[in-house]
């Protein structure tokens, strides 16, 4: 078995200060290899977002490790852990957060400037990620142009033009409608097969638990894997 | 294009109304700037002219003379002391003062003669539009500058007046001889002069020096400076420089508009530092995604540095175009405001200076910028 691309051991997460401090994290253990996906479910306020700021180095855990494609990312300062995300971390946001004022190829294209990546080789591999969202005859709309499921596709060819071994998505079916969710849904899998990323996924939408791999629940802080038969009845709950 | 310098100039484009506000802010401010500073180096243009025109290796002048108008009296016999000077070529006197001139409607203005042997090439009219300076060897006979026709009351060659009484004829009409004191000057030979001013003939003004071929001119103004007491022997851009300190910082003139200058810097970088602050405050989500995405600080900061270079180069063009217009108009008035190519050069680094330095504020509102936003979003 290959190493964990992600790998954080009894992480636990402590937020706001004095009689308002929350244990928002409780002793998780989680590892993300290669080619799957992973779907992280659990309610508002269990924890989910805390969890992938921690696992996308935005956050720094108040006890445990992280370790990402080996780099422990303890005690490392705010430069370091961009450059960890930009080597290795791409993100997919529920409202996309693609820039308005740059068109589609150019939002994607945005992640491989910040990591010193520009000319012609840039313009390929920008055409590519396109290409592979199916939005490459789009590539000079502007968001504005764009609808939210071709918007959340830019930002999923943001998220791996520049070929991350980890693509971190957050509820990235929240702001689409079924259908678009599922197309989305199909594209993050795929990318998971066939470009071999981990690709975790935190949704409270249960129709999407066919396409994972593993299944992780998370509730007040406490992270359990559904394994077995409980998780196929889960898959199958979704595919009906 | 870099991908960086995109972001920044669609940013800025994007909001046209803030955009506009910047380079008003701009505009203004960076004009007021070349304006004020032109008018210094109009200014201090002025108050050499003479000394610029003068065909001399040294100046005599009595000790402490402030400027070429500060009117002081040397003995003309100092002239034979320093021709006899090793390496002295000729020594002309120049005698300068004011006088009145009678107006058509019997009234009197003041004017400021200036006389010199003219047949020993001293201090001559320059730029004659009309007459002759042999004309001026004629007795009664001045050059008078073509702008002051009005002011004194006559339309051009052959016109005759008064100075002091004493009849006069315009023989020569220059173009362009201003005065920043507005009073204006009359060039005439020495011995008029002297009548015209009420100077006996043992008097002068200054003596302009000229030194042989080859030789050492600090050492002949030594040699003056050890030989004549009570003088001071000056180089021209001496006696500009001293010129220039007084009118621009002895009389308060100069400290004036550099003050003006200033207040145009501070109201311009506070203009451009608030709009650049507020753009970034309004694109704090775009900057906290740059973040995530893996962009350093750097990256970020030069996305801000570039607006305000844009707004710098944007509003630098702008003020140029207004400037121009305000170097045409000002071209024939007493006081012209020159841009020279240093100036230019000067202002635009200084346009540059102004806006980096005004995205501070907003560098530093950045800084803070925390990535996680973006997934609470």
């Amino acid at each position: 078995m290959s190493a964990p691309i992600i790998e954080a051991k009894n992480i636990s997460k402590r937020l706001g200060s004095g009689s308002a401090q929350v244990l928002a994290l409780k002793h998780v253990d989680l590892s993300l290899g290669s080619g799957n996906l992973t779907v992280l479910m659990g309610p508002s306020g269990s924890g989910k977002t805390t969890l992938l700021s921690i696992l996308g180095c935005m956050l720094a855990p108040t006890e445990g490790t992280v370790r990402i494609c080996g780099r422990a990312t303890a005690g490392l300062g705010h430069e370091q852990l961009a450059e960890i995300r930009r080597q290795h971390i791409g993100f997919v946001f529920q409202s996309y957060h693609l820039f308005p004022t740059l068109t589609a190829a150019e939002n994607v294209q945005m992640a491989l400037d910040v990591r010193g990546e520009i000319g012609a080789v840039a313009r390929r591999k920008t055409k590519e990620a396109l290409v592979r969202v199916g939005l490459e005859p789009k590539s000079g709309a502007f968001p504005r142009e764009l609808s939210g499921g071709e918007q959340q596709r830019v930002a999923i060819a943001r998220a791996v033009v520049a070929d991350p071994s980890v693509i971190l998505a957050d509820e990235p079916t929240g702001a689409l409608d079924g259908v678009n969710g599922q197309a989305v849904m199909a594209i993050l899998s795929g990318i998971a097969k066939e470009r071999n990323h981990a690709v975790l996924v935190v949704t409270h939408d249960t129709r999407l638990l066919r396409f994972a791999d593993n299944i992780l629940h998370i509730e007040d802080g406490v992270l359990k894997r559904e394994e077995g038969a409980n998780a196929n009845v889960l898959r199958m709950r979704s595919i009906a | 294009m870099p991908l960086s310098l995109t972001l920044a100039s669609r940013n800025l484009f994007q909001d046209r109304l803030r955009l506009v506000a910047t380079l008003v802010g701009i505009v203004f401010s960076v004009v007021l700037v070349m304006v004020q500073l032109g008018l210094y180096v109009g200014f201090g243009r002025m108050v050499t002219t003479m000394i610029d025109h003068a065909p001399a290796d040294l100046w005599i002048v009595t000790k402490g003379v402030k400027s070429f108008e500060d009117v002081s009296l040397l003995d003309t016999n100092i002239r034979d002391k320093v021709q006899a000077i090793n390496g002295v070529s000729e020594v002309v006197p120049v005698v300068i003062g004011f006088s009145v001139w009678r107006l058509p409607n019997g009234g009197m203005t003041p004017v400021f003669v200036v006389g010199s042997d003219l047949k020993a090439d001293g201090l001559r009219p320059w730029h004659l539009v009309g007459g002759s300076l042999q004309a001026l060897s004629s007795p009664g006979a001045v050059a008078i500058d073509r702008f002051y026709y009005k002011r004194l009351g006559v339309d051009g060659i052959g016109a005759t007046s008064a100075i002091r009484g004493q009849p006069i004829t315009v023989e020569a009409v220059t173009s362009g001889i201003r005065s920043f004191t507005t009073t204006p000057y009359i060039f005439c030979n020495i011995d008029q002069a002297r009548s015209y001013i009420g100077l006996p003939a043992s008097k002068s003004s200054h003596f302009l020096v000229r030194v042989k071929s080859g030789a050492d001119i600090g050492r002949v103004r030594d040699e003056i400076q050890a030989t004549v007491s009570n003088v001071d022997v000056l180089t021209p851009s001496q006696f500009r420089e001293r010129s220039r300190s007084f009118w621009l910082f002895g009389t308060g003139a100069g400290a004036a508009l550099f003050a003006g200058a200033l207040l145009g810097i501070i109201v311009g970088t506070v203009i451009v530092a608030q709009t650049l602050y507020s753009s970034t405050k309004d694109h704090l989500l775009e900057f906290a995604t740059l973040r995530a995405i893996g962009g350093s600080k750097g990256y970020i900061y030069k996305v801000i540095v570039y607006q305000a270079l844009l707004n710098a180069a944007i509003g630098f063009a702008l003020a140029s175009v207004v400037a121009i217009a305000v170097v045409g108009l000002t071209a024939q008035s007493a006081l012209p405001v020159v841009i020279t190519s240093s100036l230019v050069i000067g202002l635009l680094a200084l346009t540059i200076a102004m806006c980096v330095g005004s995205a501070i504020v907003a560098i530093l509102r950045v800084v803070r910028i925390d990535p996680v936003m973006v997934l609470a979003r």
